[in-house]
């Protein structure tokens, strides 16, 4: 395997061995590693020194179910500090079968540009090849309008990584967006502003053609399809990922009713943790609303080739055409409930345009949430909503304001309920409400991350355990646990809903664990999962101190200390000392 | 005493004609359970993974109070 490297100084690129360092690691460990290794801290996001590292993970490209994830990680133009979001694509699984285990995106040209970097596989030099070509074309477009384009200049068979206008405009907000299973651009690394790093190297697109690659190797191929085996028979067993199950027929935002219930759906701004209209935004009302809208039933779709779980919803407008996917969970609530919007039609524009322009969902919707606080547009106006966002597309001066994420909008018009953690805005699970998630946001290093350490398992769902999410009892071990076993799994390259899975069935957990094996030829246990999770995180955690990011920053904003949430009017009550614990005591 | 019940998800079926975010009424017997109001509905318990009594998840033996909102939920995840 490879790392290959893009110089955007000069467009040239170059192919390195894989140190020993990184042999056995994949996805987040790879890309975390890296930007450990070789970022500055304290370097400005957007500058000549910071560096982009996209790193399919260790099974990616291989038939292991569900595996089809790809990490991106730098230095965050939103948190300052270390970053690495995953997304579901066949452009991870096209770098797995260029035989790249990190793509290195460095430098920057000294004249304005935009690039497509072309990547192939080289059949008599038996190894990836890139060429460099004019962009010019893409900018400042639509992505729904510049994907066709990029198709039809590369044929059929390709995958595509990059960014959109909110790249361009170097907003904080800007993710990476992937093409999906219809080679639209819907899938994304939305969070921390990674969109803008691409661009600020002058590249725009990454176009992979894997044809004649030949694909991953795999060290003992018969543990590797044992692992395999336990794996899938666990996911199709499972009630949550199997087929026609909880994620395959109402996607991710079957969540919304029970956050809601629970009193844990963050509501106008993070000022309730119960909507009124959570059920008209949730997943059984899509499901419902397709259904009347195709008068047929319709199940999901994967994001990525050898998903079996196949969690991607479509919505579609009332007269049957598609309007949009994917109406994701965090999707659904950042720009509905969050927003005081109940209308999933809405919801649905301003998630299109979200993927039109290249915004990361969550970050959008905490802004507006923050904006609609400040008295700049309603609660509940959904109208007003689209028009904003389509601002950021223009890049109005308003538009800008907004591209630079809730924190910095809050500042700007003297919000103090601003609902970040070391500048990112929160997700759709409320701290107030399910204090183990509380404390995953306030000490990962990624900021305000759900996915980070995924208590509301057992805190709301009853998975791996049913534990009362009002107590903070034991909730930093816990959050420890899960934040280092989500490093783990980020490294594999499977998708983290098979969490829900692994987590109930203990022969999944080790399928997965045996599947690595298989890959690499190593006999981890278990017991190493966590270890090797740990490991990430503590060069993550060395990066983030290095950048200034350190425990201080491991807080609840303010408010939530001293405003009591609806409907059970609690604070955040974790002490202090039981957040500095998360990574003291690791 | 009545209580006031929603069915979510995979268990919607159990009470079908309820539109989508609407409570149904069901009148049990003072004293009676989570469990009870189960069986009333004809929902088997492995089914209800979580069931929620005015917002706060409860155990199958957990007493009733006139007035209780109850959600029940099966097996469900996403993020
Ligand atoms: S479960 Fe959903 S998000 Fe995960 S890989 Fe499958 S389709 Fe993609």
């Amino acid at each position: 395997m490879w790392i290959l490297r893009l110089n955007m100084a000069d467009r040239t690129y170059c192919l390195e061995e894989v140190p020993e360092s990184l042999r056995n690691l994949g996805g987040r460990g790879v890309t975390s590693s890296i930007v450990h290794a070789e970022v500055p801290p304290l370097c400005h996001p957007l500058g000549p020194n910071n560096k982009l590292v996209f790193a399919p993970g260790i099974v990616t490209g291989t038939a292991a179910p569900s595996s089809g994830r790809i990490s991106a990680g730098a230095k965050s133009p939103l948190t300052g500090g270390i970053k690495e979001s995953n997304a579901g694509s066949s452009w991870g699984q096209h770098l797995a079968a260029l035989q790249v285990k990190a793509l290195v995106v460095e430098g920057q040209p000294s004249e304005k540009g935009h690039w497509v970097a072309h990547l192939t596989w080289d059949v008599p030099a038996g190894r990836p090849r890139v060429t460099f070509e004019p962009a010019s074309e893409y900018v400042g477009k639509d992505l729904y309008e510049v994907f066709p384009a990029l198709y039809k200049r590369y044929g059929a068979k390709v995958a595509v990584a990059g960014c959109g206008l909110a790249g361009e405009f170097g907003y904080a907000n800007a993710g990476i967006v992937y093409n999906d299973m219809k080679d639209g651009p819907t899938r994304y690394s939305g969070r921390g502003g990674l969109g803008s790093v691409l661009a600020s190297r002058g590249l725009k697109f990454i176009v992979i053609d894997a044809l004649g690659a030949p694909g991953v190797t795999i060290a003992d191929s018969s543990r590797f399809e044992q692992g395999r085996k336990m794996l899938v028979d666990a996911l199709r067993e499972h009630a949550i990922t199997k087929p026609k199950g909880g994620l395959n027929t109402y996607g991710t935002a079957i969540l919304i009713n029970i956050l809601n219930e629970a009193g844990g759906l963050p509501t106008r701004n993070f000022s309730s943790g119960r909507f009124e209209g959570a059920a008209s935004t949730a997943g059984e009302a899509i499901f419902e609303g397709n259904k009347q809208r195709l008068g047929r039933e319709l199940y999901n779709h994967a994001c990525s080739p050898g998903c079996i779980i196949q969690c991607s919803n479509t919505w579609h407008r009332p007269d049957g055409s598609e309007h949009v996917s994917c109406v994701e969970y965090e999707s659904s609530w950042a720009l509905g409930a969050n927003c005081g919007i109940d209308s999933l039609d809405d919801i649905a524009e301003l998630i299109r345009l979200c993927n039109a322009y290249g915004l990361d969902t969550i970050e959008t919707g905490g802004t507006l949430g923050v904006a609609m606080e400040a008295g700049v547009i309603p609660f509940g106006d959904g109208a007003a909503a689209i028009r904003l966002v389509q601002e950021m597309g223009q890049g109005t001066p308003l538009g800008r304001l907004l591209g630079s994420g809730t924190e910095t909008v809050g500042r700007v018009y003297g919000v103090t309920r601003v609902p970040t953690v070391k500048g990112q805005s929160m997700p759709a699970y409320e701290p107030r409400a399910v204090k183990g998630i509380g404390i995953t946001y306030a000490t990962s290093t990624m900021g305000a991350d759900h996915t980070a350490g995924y208590t509301i398992a057992p805190e709301i769902l009853g998975v791996s355990g049913k534990l009362d999410p009002l107590s903070p009892e034991g909730k930093a071990a816990l959050s420890r646990a899960f934040q280092a076993t989500t490093a783990f799994i980020d490294s594999t390259g499977h998708c983290l809903f098979i969490a829900f899975a692994i987590l109930d069935i203990a022969s999944g957990f080790e399928g997965m664990v045996e599947e690595c094996n298989g890959v690499l030829g190593t006999s981890w246990t278990n017991d190493d999962v966590v270890r090797i999770g740990a490991e990430i995180l503590k060069k993550e955690r060395a990066f983030n101190e290095a950048a200034g990011i350190g425990k201080e920053k491991d807080r609840m904003p303010e408010f939530m200390k001293y405003e009591p949430l609806p409907p059970h009017n609690q604070v955040f009550d974790v002490p202090d000392v039981a957040l500095d614990s998360v990574y003291a005591e690791f | 005493m009545r209580v006031r019940v929603r069915l979510f998800a995979m268990l919607r079926h159990y009470l079908p004609d309820v539109p989508l975010g609407s409570y149904a009424e069901r009148d049990l017997p003072e004293g009676a359970t989570v469990s009870d109001l189960l069986a009333s509905l004809q929902v088997p318990e492995r089914e209800a993974r979580v069931v929620f009594v005015n917002g706060r998840a409860r155990p199958p033996d957990w007493p009733l109070q006139p007035g209780d909102e109850v959600g029940i939920f099966p097996p469900i995840g996403g993020g």
